[in-house]
């Protein structure tokens, strides 16, 4: 029972801060470097296999792409969520998590079309990816271009 | 004969005829299994999409409801309620197949106690039967609130799950045998402290349902000893003991007669963290477990109070935090 | 012996990114989307002073595979094409550097949005 200060609108949130159930930071960082590291493990795997064939550059771009492939299908067979239950970061970060982004949202809105719903929520959550992504590669080289480190 | 003190209404003929529930089958699991009329298997209910599901549940309570009364749907004047979805579409679309007055009523999770108060005003202005329905469907709440079903997220110990469900009571103004009877109802207010965090919407809640419990006790010069229990809509585990805290600062000690409906719906091991929430939690347990303690003479008088959290997805994006309403009957034998 | 440190090193620099993210979103709460932005941010960051090229040779998969990786592979790209073409490079060097990816992934999700369903959660 609270004794010592009386909960004011003001004060609300800090008490409601320190009454929080807090999330299990060990378990969690645990977790997010197993699951995190074992898909880095199997993408480095693929890197392997796949330089038999083709150069090193081609090798990486193919090991990502089977990664998002994987993902995609377990996303389909509703695994991938499972997995972000516990992983948090650990299946977010890896390219595998941008793979669970896209698909997820086509997979939700499909009930809405082809056009609206794949094709226009398909980036819902990966959309700021994309986006940021492709602005700031051609910043950095303008950047670069201007200060003629090139 | 109605008359009003503060925002507490006095009612003298609005009684609880019976209720009919439809949960799905992670509720059915839980605390309440073998309780609900009708527990869904497969939570799409034969439906193709999860919206016309819920849809079709609320469809079926309303039929189902008429069916537990003996009353066919003309003598209905009007149908009352509302769900989670925007424009409230699952209850508007589930009353083209009737022909009653329709008033869709949207205070989020707190649509059925909103419902059962509107109910039985129009009961005391001469309706003869009103439905009061209210529910929600984790399917389609996590879509248009959170993420997609598929997407991988770790969810913060805080978190509630959508209860899947819809509950339905018949009122009427006459009563043939020992009926429930709903006597006074506190209109809540909103209230917002400031809370940011969607996920934590029991503290969102919590000062609001305090603000109108008090000011019932206060309009009725109640006390609080004279319940058998005070039961409040969604506010999980953590939002109860907030509410306990802020109840004991104004001088009232509930620990031992509060529940919570949202919280005593699952199992711990159901992972549902806080409990349930969504309008289905007050709907589902009032016409289940409520009502047949009340014929089994269990309790004698309680309050019952609906918890909503007046947010969208919009309004959380821009950064506004989150407002919270409470409504709130009192139900007696 | 070597190929198996390769292993090791992927898991362990992986496996420390993804921790580094996870830190992040416990002690700030930031979502999903925000945190592979951030992410993505800092591996192009850090590619534009060279040093992200550096961790993939060092960890192969491990800096490569999380959404760093896609950040420094745009930034990589950018660059290579503003040197070879100059500022029409720029603009295209990046997304042609990652298009099979994001090809694959528009791919993968129309197709799996043609062949499942969403599924309701039980836990």
């Amino acid at each position: 029972m609270q004794t010592e200060h009386k909960i004011t609108k003001q004060n609300y949130k800090d008490y409601v801060f320190n009454k929080m159930p807090k999330s299990s930071h060990w378990k969690n960082m645990f977790w997010a470097f197993i699951v995190g590291g074992t898909i880095c493990a199997i993408g480095q795997g693929f890197i392997e296999l796949y330089s038999i064939w083709f150069s090193d550059q081609d090798a990486s771009i193919l090991a990502s792409s089977t990664l998002v492939l994987i993902a995609a299908i377990m996303t389909g067979f509703g695994v991938y969520d499972q997995i972000g239950r516990f992983a948090g970061a650990g299946s977010t970060i890896p390219i595998t998590g941008f793979s669970n982004a896209v698909v997820s949202p086509a997979l939700e809105f499909r009930t809405e079309g082809y056009i609206y719903g794949v094709g226009a929520k398909m980036f819902l959550v990966a959309g700021p990816v994309i986006v940021n992504g492709v602005t700031i590669s051609v910043i950095v080289a303008l950047i670069c271009m201007v200060l003629g480190v090139l | 004969m109605m008359y009003y003190k503060g925002r507490t209404l006095n009612f003298s003929n609005s009684y609880v005829v019976d209720g009919y529930t439809i949960a799905g089958p992670k509720e059915n699991h839980g605390k309440f299994k073998g309780m609900f009329d009708l527990a869904l298997d497969d939570d799409m209910f034969g439906q193709n999409t999860f919206e016309r599901a819920e849809r079709k549940m609320f469809e079926h309570a309303i039929d189902g409801i008429v069916g537990k009364c003996n009353c066919v749907h003309k003598e209905v004047d009007a149908i009352l309620g509302g769900d989670l979805l925007n424009q409230i579409v699952s209850m508007s679309f589930a009353a083209r197949k009737t022909h009653a007055g329709f008033l869709g009523l949207y205070n989020a999770c707190a649509t059925f106690v909103e419902s059962l108060i509107v109910g039985s005003s129009m009961l005391n202005s001469g309706l003869g039967k009103v439905i009061c329905v209210a529910g929600s469907h984790f399917s389609t709440a996590e879509r248009q609130y959170r993420y997609p079903l598929e997407l991988g997220v770790l969810r913060s110990p805080v978190t509630q799950w959508t209860a899947t469900g819809v509950g339905a009571s018949m009122l009427s103004s006459t009563c043939e045998h020992n009926c429930v009877k709903i006597t006074k109802a506190t209109i809540g207010r909103v209230v917002d402290f400031g809370i940011m965090d969607v996920n934590n919407m029991g503290a969102a809640m919590a000062p609001s349902a305090c603000d109108t419990i008090c000011q019932f006790l206060r309009d009725t010069d109640g006390d609080i000893n004279d319940y058998d229990a005070i039961y409040t809509g969604d506010l999980g585990k953590l939002g109860m003991s907030i509410l306990v805290d802020l109840m004991a600062q104004e001088g009232y000690d509930i620990s031992a007669k509060l529940v919570d409906c949202g919280a005593s719906l699952f199992w711990e091991e159901q992972k549902t963290y806080q409990g349930g929430s969504g309008a289905a939690c007050t709907a589902l347990v009032f016409n289940s477990k409520i009502l047949s303690k009340f014929r089994r003479g269990e309790y004698k008088k309680i309050l019952f109070a609906g918890t909503g959290a007046l947010m969208s997805p919009t309004t959380s994006f821009q950064g506004d935090s989150i407002p919270a309403i409470t409504h709130l009957v009192e139900v007696c034998n | 012996m070597e190929t198996l440190s390769v292993f090791v090193k992927a898991f362990l620099v992986g496996g420390a990114i993804c921790t580094l993210g996870q830190i992040i979103i416990n002690f700030t709460h930031l979502t999903n989307g925000k945190i592979l932005v951030i992410f993505l941010i800092a591996g192009a960051i850090l590619e534009g002073f060279g040093v992200y090229s550096k961790l993939i040779d060092f960890a192969g998969a491990g800096a490569s595979v999380p959404i760093s990786g896609f950040g420094s592979a745009l930034v990589k790209g950018a660059l290579k094409a503003a040197k070879e073409k100059g500022i029409y490079g720029a603009f295209t060097g990046g997304l042609a550097a990652c298009a099979t990816g994001i090809s694959i992934a528009i791919v993968s999700g129309y197709l799996v949005s043609v062949l499942f369903r969403p599924r309701t959660k039980a836990k």
